[in-house]
């Protein structure tokens, strides 16, 4: 897998038509490859170098410092697992370890059959509701043993809890929908007087400061 | 660190206090080189003078106060201000200096003595004089594999690298190949390639150079020495007509590495790969190391110096001068082309003499006001590009011309016959049809613009181009060079004609072979006398030779077809090669049957030294000193650093030898007497002499004032022919040239050959990308895989000169303007 389809292709030359300067939809480019094939394969990196003007490595070294950006083909479903320190003090470590007991596989790994990948992931500001986790980014918490089985149960078999999650990749599909009169900052940069929100938020006047 | 802070002139002074010493320096330059300026060195990884700073390693940071207590800031970060109280060596700057050391040597492997940066290596040295001496660290260091290719002929060792991103900054940034870049940036970041992308930049080595650990090595160089056992001497680039500067770094005689020099006139501290590396040609196995005599059977025997030194005196007293033809020396120093002009115009007394093959530029062009190449990079200047495709025959200008169109807003306007690598930079550009330039030329230079276009360029973008021109703040420079092999260079000279008429303006001349320009100014052109005058417009060298031809010689085509007539007997090739480099191999292929004597002076056996009856070794690059002329006309010397192999000579000592032998009385002995001889005899030259040359690191220019430019008689515009497509025949860097053919690491980098066509004719002819094409001439045919490309303007072909695989020049004939070629399916 892939270049852009020819959909999502022409999607991609909307995105980039929003940015005065074409290689900032890099990013945006990335989610949409990411929810075209679940992951951002070598191909479709080649393909965003393409559509931004840039060299693929340039892509690369973008996408490689965003987590969230999967370079290798991830399950239907990525589990992640949190053990920063709230979740660990309430048992994280005990909830990662019983999941690759279950799993068979260690964090990182993904399940033979390709359905769950397994995470160790850091700190998910879900701390109040600790120990928390995530199925395809969406938050999962105060989850106990029996809670975790349910889940990967319910994971394996495509049911239960398993129709409350999107398919991986989709995080960015918002941003994607924008239409055409929603924009912000469409101005090229060099006809850029002052950022919009100056004007919005205008200072008050001195009258009467002293 | 072998860089030195860019030379700057100091026209708003403001006074710093450096460790307490009260320094005057330019408001806004960069602390960190305002201290070294004034020997306060300030330790340093990321920064180099040549790129943006970027504030990566904090090894330079030091107290700096102004007016709000003294705080610790990278002072490659921040640009001087008056009253700046800074110390360098403060306790909080030692103790800042220590802690970045350590923290960089937290993950950097202690395998020093197996590196190969080891005794010339910041870290180490920096470790050494600033770092806390020993180490904390106890715990396992960062692993990878090690090393790994990231191009053919660089390695990365990413254990060792500190991420001072000078690679990936030098990649981004100076050349605009961005082919690394850091990955996984976190804790984990490393630089690296896209898989199966490698770093295929003609300057990939100058990452190496600058590499400040030895995470980057060149394959050429990897383990092959230590830095203490490496002899260096200050050098000029010969590999084409640039004239970087480098060092040449040599041990136990033998050429091991050349590394870049700041030159700020010239390079920058940049090299080109292949001006780095064909170093490895000096070493090749195939070098000639004795003088050959071809035997009646066709087979080479070796013979002794004096024999055959007898023999080729023989040849030239034996025949009449005006049957005597010397062939090339744009490989050779000032020097040695000097005293081979001097034995040819003076001693034997013919002026068939050319020390180029058709292939450059006449004489003539040296004759228009120059410029440097400064003056063309001159901030927010204008620049009209009649050159080939600067980072294939000419990397370094490249680097040069793309700074300033990016950076100091000078404005390129290219006309040339297909885009180029300076495409992308340039603001306007128009793609007159081979044979044509001419007509272009004189609707810039203030023609009118007829509505049907000219030369194949429609009006609205010529009208872009003249509203560019006419918006020039200040003179124009043109760079003027042979785009197209498949056309005559005279259609350049009638280009340059009409552009002469554009006030103010001046000429950058881009010949691509090492020292064309220093061979011509020396006097190796026909109708030239050494510093450049007219035959008989001089009486130095009437008065001290005691001959001097009348009349003007041929030109490389000229001999060549003379010789082809049966007219002359004894053809003398200096480090030229015909048959591969001339636009008509048919031609080349008679001359050499009926010549009597080809005497052949080279360091290869190449396919023109195989026909040669009597072969004499030479020296090469890195084995002769001398002096070499750049295309902008600087005059810099080029020093020895290893012997010769076998018996090989320099060019001069057989010059002054063979005039010796018959009986001229011409004293000069040594390279120093030569030039001082020829800069006596050459007002143009003036300044120039052995010694001033000597002193100046940045070479000296010759004058640059014209004169009298004449471009002799125009060429006719040829005839279209609308089934056939113009041939543009160009170069690439790295094509199969002798040098570059014996450079082992250089060799297999040259691209598969094919024909370019345009988008319109590609779908004309129902071909894509690597559809194989027939092209065919009126002298023969190729077979290669068409390349369609938009750089194209519709009716052209585009061939690549001398790629393995590949002969375009059998398709061409020396008497045409302009060459056509039937393009189809194969
Ligand atoms: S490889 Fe060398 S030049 Fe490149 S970032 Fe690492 S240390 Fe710096
Ligand atoms: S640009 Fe020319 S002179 Fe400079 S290093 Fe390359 S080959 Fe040598
Ligand atoms: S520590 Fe787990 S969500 Fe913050
Ligand atoms: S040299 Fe200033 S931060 Fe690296």
């Amino acid at each position: 897998m892939a270049r852009f389809s020819p959909d999502n292709e022409a999607l991609a030359r909307r995105i980039v038509d929003r940015y005065p300067v074409a290689k900032s939809a890099t990013i945006p480019l990335c989610h949409l490859a990411q929810e075209q094939d679940g992951y951002l394969a070598p191909d479709a990196m080649e393909h965003v170098a393409e559509l931004v003007g840039c060299t693929p490595a340039e892509v690369l070294g973008t996408a490689s410092f965003y987590e969230m950006f999967k370079l290798h083909p991830v399950g239907r479903y990525c589990l992640n697992i949190c053990t920063n320190i709230s979740c660990r003090l309430l048992g994280a470590s005990e909830l990662l370890a019983r999941a690759e007991e279950r799993l068979g596989v260690r964090a990182g790994g993904t399940t033979a059959d390709g359905t769950i990948t397994l995470e160790d992931v850091e700190c998910i500001a879900a701390c109040t509701e600790a120990p928390a986790l995530q199925v395809n980014y969406r938050y999962v918490e105060r989850v106990d043993a029996a809670a975790l089985d349910a889940l990967i149960d319910d994971l394996r078999s495509g049911t239960g809890r398993a129709e409350e999650f999107p398919p991986h990749g989709t995080l960015g599909l918002v941003r994607q929908e924008l239409g055409p009169d929603d924009l912000a900052n469409v101005t090229p940069p060099g006809e850029q007087v002052e950022p919009v929100w100056f004007a919005r938020n205008a200072a008050p006047t001195d009258e009467g400061a002293s | 660190m072998s860089e030195r802070p860019r030379p700057i002139e100091v026209t708003d002074p403001v006074t710093i206090t450096v460790d307490g010493r009260p320094i005057e320096v330019q408001r806004g330059e960069l602390l960190i080189d305002a201290c070294e300026r004034n020997d306060a060195y300030i330790p340093r990884f990321c920064y180099h003078p040549r790129m943006e700073p970027v504030g990566m390693c904090r090894m330079c940071l030091v107290e700096v106060d102004t007016g709000r207590g003294p705080a610790l800031q990278p002072s490659c970060m921040i640009p001087t201000a008056p009253d700046m109280v800074v110390e360098t060596a403060s306790e909080r700057v030692t103790k800042a200096q220590d802690g970045v050391l350590e923290f960089l040597l937290a993950n950097h492997p202690l395998d020093c003595p197996v590196c190969d940066k080891g005794g010339e290596c910041p870290l180490q040295d920096q470790t050494m004089a600033y770092g806390p001496g020993e180490s904390r660290w106890v715990e396992e260091k960062r692993h990878y594999e090690k090393p790994i290719e990231i191009s053919p002929l660089v390695l990365l060792d990413r254990e060792r690298c500190i991420l001072c991103d000078r690679c990936t900054r030098f990649a981004s940034e100076v050349t605009d190949d961005p082919l690394i870049h850091f990955i996984n940036r976190g804790s984990n970041t490393e630089v690296n390639t896209f898989p199966g992308d490698p770093f295929s930049s003609y300057f990939s080595g100058n990452t190496v150079q600058i590499c400040p650990v030895g995470a980057l090595t060149a394959t050429p160089y990897r383990f092959r020495a230590r830095p203490w056992d490496l002899e260096r001497t200050e050098s000029t680039c010969t590999t084409c007509s640039v004239g970087c500067r480098v060092t040449l770094e040599s041990s136990r005689d033998r050429m091991l590495r050349i590394n870049g020099v700041d030159s700020d006139p010239v390079n920058w501290s940049w090299l080109c790969d292949a001006g780095r590396f064909s170093f490895e040609a000096t070493n090749s196995e195939d070098r000639l190391t004795e003088p050959l005599r071809r035997n009646p059977d066709g087979s080479f025997s070796g013979i002794r110096w004096s024999e055959a030194l007898t023999v080729v005196a023989d040849a030239l007293r034996g025949s009449d001068p005006q049957r005597v033809a010397v062939l090339g020396g744009s490989r050779l120093t000032d020097e040695s082309a000097y005293a081979w002009a001097a034995l040819a115009k003076g001693v034997v007394g013919t002026d068939h003499v050319d020390a180029q093959l058709g292939d450059g530029l006449p004489a003539a062009v040296f004759d228009l006001p120059g410029a440097t190449i400064d003056d063309v990079c001159r901030p927010g200047g204008t620049v009209l590009y009649l050159g080939p495709d600067p980072k294939e025959e000419l990397p370094v200008l490249f680097l040069r011309l793309k700074h300033a169109a990016q950076r100091d807003g000078v404005r390129i306007l290219e006309v040339t016959p297909t885009a180029t690598s300076l495409t992308p930079y340039a603001v306007a550009g128009v793609r007159p049809r081979p044979g044509e330039l001419a007509a272009v030329a004189s609707v810039l230079a203030g023609g009118d613009v007829p509505a049907e276009g000219v030369a194949g360029v429609p009006a609205a973008e010529l009208e872009g181009v003249l509203d560019a021109l006419g918006a020039a703040d200040g003179p124009v420079s043109v760079v003027i060079g042979r785009p197209n092999l498949a056309e005559s260079a005279q259609v350049v000279l009638d280009a340059a004609a009409s552009l002469s008429a554009l006030p103010g303006v001046r000429f950058l001349p881009v010949v691509r072979r090492g020292n064309a320009r220093g061979a011509v100014t020396a006097g190796l052109a026909p109708g030239r006398l050494p510093g450049g005058a007219r035959l008989g417009s001089d009486d130095h060298w009437s008065s001290t030779w005691s001959t001097v031809p009348t009349a003007a010689g041929h030109d490389a085509l000229g001999i060549l077809a003379a010789a082809a007539a049966g007219e002359i007997s004894t053809l003398v090739l200096l480090g030229a090669d015909p048959l591969s480099d001339v636009g008509d191999r048919a031609l080349v292929d008679r001359a050499l049957e009926r010549v009597d004597t080809i005497v052949a002076l080279d360091a290869f056996p190449t396919a023109s030294v195989r026909r040669a009856d009597l072969v004499l070794p030479v020296a090469v690059a890195g084995e002769v000193d001398g002096t070499t002329t750049n295309l902008e006309g600087r005059v810099s010397r080029v020093r020895a650093k290893v012997t010769p192999p076998g018996t090989a000579r320099a060019d001069w000592v057989v010059a002054v030898e063979l005039a010796r032998r018959l009986g001229a009385e011409w004293t000069a002995r040594t390279v120093e007497a030569l030039r001082d001889e020829l800069v006596a005899g050459a007002p143009q030259l003036a300044g120039t002499s052995w010694a001033q040359v000597d002193a100046a690191d940045d070479g000296v220019v010759v004058d640059l004032t014209g004169r009298g430019f004449d471009p002799g008689p125009t060429a006719p515009v040829p005839q279209i022919d609308s089934y056939s497509l113009r041939l543009v025949l160009s170069r690439e860097l790295y094509d199969g040239g002798e040098l570059l053919a014996r450079s082992e690491s250089l060799a297999g980098l040259s691209r598969t050959p094919t024909v370019g066509i345009s988008v319109g004719d590609a779908e004309r002819l129902g071909v894509s990308d690597g559809t194989a094409l027939i092209v065919r001439g009126e002298r023969g045919s190729l077979t290669l895989p068409a390349r369609v490309s938009s750089g194209i303007p519709r009716g052209t072909a585009h061939l690549v000169h001398r790629l393995e695989g590949s002969d375009p020049i059998s398709l061409l004939s020396a008497d045409e303007v302009a060459c056509d070629v039937r393009v189809e399916l194969a």
